[in-house]
């Protein structure tokens, strides 16, 4: 009961934000475009980043080719609408016009993220047999044979970009599958099978050693996140209206990579945090575009000598607040106190 | 038919420059089992040094010594980077999980890069001609002064490599560490020099790479390390990591089959060749073509 | 502990700058965006391009400004990729209120940013993207400069009945809209005048080895390349071709006109021609006084990027000034009557398809210099 009047609470505070920046609340009071893109591309990075960290940072694999998942749900979702948005509009013509840009842009979503997935099974299969550094080589270069292959496809505009995109994401469809990104990786880590995750991280042998599908237990965290990233996808070439394969190089695939590491590689909340910060640092410094990778790097480089685990480590940031309730098993002397 | 064999003597200049990255790729995986992601970008510093370094001696008679000094100058500067690059980033985390290297090698890869778009400008930048250009005509192919200086000082230097690697003591010790550098360390071995003089040999291959391909192509730009360093890594993966013939035969293979593919098929998939190779490779045999099979202890 | 309060504060210093940047024009002056390349492989066309608008500008700010207010000119960088065209436009429009857009040269950035542009209802004049899909974005969206249909029929007509070749190659790079368009137009007119395409290949913006292209199409023996790419491969490409031991001319289109064409071709490039928008050997006092001040601002000779940014300014003031005022669609409507204005890449009409209808210039490049060997009309070319 709970978790439904949580969801529905989410729901609509998403749908109320949403209407008060689109100006259609209260007139004379709308947030500015600027700011309002800048919150929307964050939404993005937020299900791109709790999407890679599944696999990254609660199963241990490292994978560096996420934008590759990316870019197949940016284009084929954008494929979709394009081609087929219009007919699909003309079946629903009863609908609102904000009804039928919501349904053609889940379908195109699912249809990203299907393809996105199926992907993600062809990658996962033979290279998480791999372990550390060549599974991390091999996912980089399967994400950029993905994005050679788009490149070479005319019919989406091929090396020049594909444009036209149609406008139908915006601030609440972003934030509902940022939200429902967060939700599905938390319920996948509290279950057992995200227990069986954490023990593959842990210790891969000793998993198998126990008895655990390690290989199954990887390609299906792998699909799921490629199905995540799909989304992202979709959602970006839904909102920038123009795609193009030089925004789904391995550079996008390491910016992924800098958010969740920043925030902390086993934390939900973590790749939250590393999302926001990346993409406000990345507007804010705008003037100073040529330093920010500069920073950016630097801040990895010194993160990775003082504080590998990033800011919240494994922890989320309920734990903070909950921490007197949960000190089991401290020190004689604190209990009670956290 | 000639058209082939010029193909092929493309791929071979290609490759030669390939296998001088791929050396230092491999030789750092096999002491510290680390992928050193900043090497591709230790090879576009070496372009620029010598970029620099030619300017500098401009206005003399373009000659072999001064690009034979050029390259020098270059291979110098960039091992001491590499020496640089390994205190400073590396050896902080050389004991933490191996995600942490591999974090901080693409954490220097991405500073190294943006740094130089900084200092030297995004702009590309065009090598001046070093050497007299010369060509000459075999059986309808046509070699160009570059192109066979290119083979030619490839060849010496890997030729010199595996001497210092076979016959000295610290080659000995460079085999003995990448064999086990605990045990290496027990039997007395300085091992924080010897990985200090792998990088510094691995990077001043690199930049004679970098000089060399400014010799060729002629255009440099910051960004020219990242395809050429990735490729140089999957010909390493290819040969056999730790395997340095393997680095070399990897590198030759790689750079012909780039070259004969966007010649006969089409230029858009020249990047989709080297990585299609990878995935192959690690899916069919993934100690590459000359390595050995490593059994994990557990 | 520490860190919680650290990201905290991170997070409050990051929005804090996010909100504080950007600023809106005054006023009391008139803003007009321009995003172009200034840095990257296709640096000289924006840096040249903002060269002549500024100067335009300047001028006209000089003679009382436009309405009585002072223009300013806000020119952002795209660094040569195309999916950044969009966001700095986005930035322009959003966050600095311009009034009006100037851009691109490069059509891949003009069609990316141009919906955008229509979407808000801002008018765009591109100086010199000429591939005919930008205009069709919107009525937003205009031209000062010729397109592609014209400028490949022009180089094909010179190929055929000037230089009389029957066989030739094409080289192309697959990351332009603009090199992809022109070679079909080319292509199109050159088999209709009886000419034949021996072989096609192709490559990509930002490479630097084509001596696997180069050694095909030398295989197939041809009497001239035409090359519609950019001027960093395009010089690269010549010299690696002469190398190889091409020895034919190589012909090409207004994205070869950089002032460091020759620095990174060399001597490889002469004999070679290309069709472009003007020539600075056109006599016209115009066109002189145009040279004279840019070179005695910017120390150099203006390229045609130049002289169309140049004209794309100015032509952009006067229509802001017959609408009397800076609202969107009224200069909009302003625009597309312009009629006979005097460019000094020629006398521009803005036609019904937004585009303009101008003559084309085949320049050869003799030792680091363009000269000027034909003057090629509409009327001449059947398209």
């Amino acid at each position: 009961m709970k978790g439904w009047l949580t969801a529905a609470g989410v729901l609509g505070g998403l749908l109320l934000l949403n209407g008060l920046f689109a100006g259609a609340l209260l007139p004379g009071v709308a947030m500015p475009p600027y700011l309002l893109q800048v919150l929307c591309l964050a939404g993005i990075n937020i299900t791109l980043a709790v999407s890679l960290n599944l696999i990254n940072g609660f199963t241990g694999q490292f994978s560096i080719g996420h934008a590759g998942f990316m870019a197949i749900g940016a284009y084929a979702s954008a494929y979709f609408t394009v081609t087929f948005g219009d007919r699909l509009r003309a079946v629903f013509e009863f609908l609102p016009e904000f009804g039928r840009d919501s349904l053609v842009l889940l379908v195109a979503l699912s249809i990203g993220a299907v393809l996105a997935s199926i992907a993600g099974f062809f990658v996962g299969v033979p290279s998480l047999r791999l372990r550390g550094d060549y599974l991390a080589i091999v996912t980089l270069g399967f994400g950029e044979i993905i994005r050679v292959f788009i490149l070479n496809i005319d019919a989406v505009g091929g090396a020049r970009g594909y444009s036209g995109i149609p406008k139908l994401a915006n601030f609440f469809w972003i934030y509902f599958f940022a939200a429902a990104t967060i939700l599905v990786v938390y319920r996948i880590v509290h279950s057992s099978f995200g227990r069986t995750l954490v023990a593959i991280r842990e210790d891969e042998i000793a998993a198998e050693a126990m008895g655990v599908h390690t290989t199954r237990a990887k390609v299906i965290s792998f699909v799921v996140s490629s199905a995540m990233a799909g989304v992202a996808g979709g959602l970006f070439a839904h909102y920038l209206m123009y795609v193009h394969t030089n925004s789904f190089s391995f550079l996008r695939s390491f910016e992924i990579i800098i958010m969740i590491v920043i925030g902390g590689l086993g934390s939900i909340s973590g790749s939250v945090l590393g999302a926001v910060l990346f993409i406000s640092l990345t507007e804010g410094l705008r003037e100073f575009a040529q330093y920010r990778m500069v920073l950016f790097s630097l801040l990895l480089i010194v993160l990775m000598i003082v504080r590998p685990q990033g800011i919240l480590g494994h922890k989320e940031f309920v734990t903070f607040l909950t921490k007197r309730r949960r000190s089991i098993g401290a020190a004689p002397g604190t209990t009670g106190t956290g | 038919m000639t058209t082939f064999l010029q193909q092929l003597v493309n791929g071979l200049s290609l490759g030669s420059i390939y296998a001088l990255i791929a050396l230092g790729y491999t030789m750092v995986y096999g002491v510290l089992r680390l992928i050193n992601f900043a090497h591709g970008d230790v090879y576009m510093v070496g372009a620029y040094v010598g970029y620099f370094l030619s300017r500098r001696l401009q206005g003399s008679e373009p000659s072999f010594v001064s690009a034979l000094l050029v390259m020098l100058g270059s291979m110098i500067a960039c091992g001491l980077l590499g020496i640089l690059i390994e205190r400073l980033a590396y050896r902080p985390v050389r004991r933490e999980a191996r995600l942490t290297l591999l974090i901080t090698a693409i954490g220097v890869s991405l500073f190294i890069e943006n740094a130089a778009q900084l200092v030297f400008g995004p702009d590309p930048k065009f090598f001046p001609s070093l050497a007299p250009s010369a060509d000459f005509i075999v059986a309808g192919v046509r070699l160009t002064s570059e192109q066979i200086t290119v083979i030619v000082v490839s060849f010496l230097l890997m030729l010199l490599l595996r001497f210092f690697i076979l016959k000295t003591r610290t080659g000995k010790a460079m085999r003995a560490v990448s064999f086990s550098l605990d045990a290496a360390r027990l039997m007395g071995i300085s091992t924080d020099w010897i990985i200090s003089v792998t990088f510094a040999l691995g990077s001043a291959l690199a930049a004679a790479a970098g000089v060399l391909i400014g010799m060729q192509i002629p255009k440099i730009d910051p960004l020219m390390g990242i395809m050429y360093g990735l490729k140089a890594f999957v010909a390493a993966v290819l040969g056999g990591i730790g395997s340095i013939p393997g680095a070399v035969l990897g590198g030759l293979l790689i750079g012909t089959s780039e070259v004969m593919v966007v010649g006969y098929l089409s230029s858009t998939y020249r990047e989709a060749i080297a990585f299609g190779i990878l995935i192959l490779v690690l899916i069919l045999r993934p100690q590459g073509l000359l390595g050995r099979v490593h059994k994990e202890k557990v | 502990m520490r860190f919680r309060i650290l990201a905290a504060v991170c997070l409050v210093a990051a929005l804090a700058t996010t909100l504080s940047c950007g600023s809106k024009g005054s006023q009391k002056e008139i803003v007009i965006g321009e995003y172009g390349s200034l840095t990257g492989g296709i640096a000289t066309f924006g840096i040249s391009t903002r060269n002549g608008s500024e100067l335009a500008f300047e001028e006209i700010n000089k003679k009382g400004g436009v309405l009585g207010k002072q223009v300013k000119l806000l020119v952002e960088d795209d660094q040569s990729k195309p999916e950044e065209a969009g966001t700095v436009v986005t930035k322009l429009i959003n966050q600095n209120g311009v009034s009006a857009v100037l851009g691109h040269v490069a059509s891949s950035h003009s069609l990316a940013a141009a919906p955008i542009c229509q979407s808000n209802q801002i008018p765009m004049i591109s100086p010199s993207s000429t591939n005919p899909r930008v205009t069709l974005v919107g009525n937003y969206i205009f031209r000062v400069c010729f397109i592609d249909p014209f400028q490949g029929a022009v180089m094909a007509k010179f190929a055929a009945s000037t230089l009389k070749f029957k066989k030739i190659a094409i080289l192309v790079d697959v990351r332009s809209d603009y090199s992809v368009g022109l070679q079909t137009f080319f292509r199109q007119q050159f088999r209709q005048l009886g000419g034949e395409v021996v072989i096609e290949q192709s490559y990509s913006q930002g490479d630097s080895d084509f001596r696997a292209q180069l050694t095909a199409i030398k295989a197939a023996n041809p009497e001239a390349v035409y090359l519609p790419g950019y001027y960093t491969e395009v010089g690269t490409v010549v010299h690696q071709a002469r190398e190889l031991g091409i020895t034919v001319p190589f012909l090409g289109g207004d994205g070869w006109d950089s002032p460091k064409l020759w620095e990174i071709g060399g001597p490889a490039l002469n004999g070679c021609y290309f069709s472009n928008h003007y020539s600075t050997d056109d006599p016209s006092p115009l066109v002189q006084k145009f040279v004279a001040d840019y070179k005695a601002k910017y120390g150099q000779t203006p390229d045609a990027l130049a002289a169309l940014g140049y004209d794309a300014a100015r032509i952009m003031a006067d229509a802001i000034a017959r609408a009397g005022s800076t609202d969107g669609p009224k200069v909009r409507d302003k625009i597309a009557e312009t009629k006979d204005f005097p460019g000094v890449t020629g006398s521009i009409t803005i036609n019904a398809d937004r585009n303009a209808v101008k003559p084309a210039v085949i320049l050869k490049i003799e030792n680091g210099k363009f000269l000027l060997v034909e003057t090629i009309k509409p009327e001449a070319v059947k398209l």
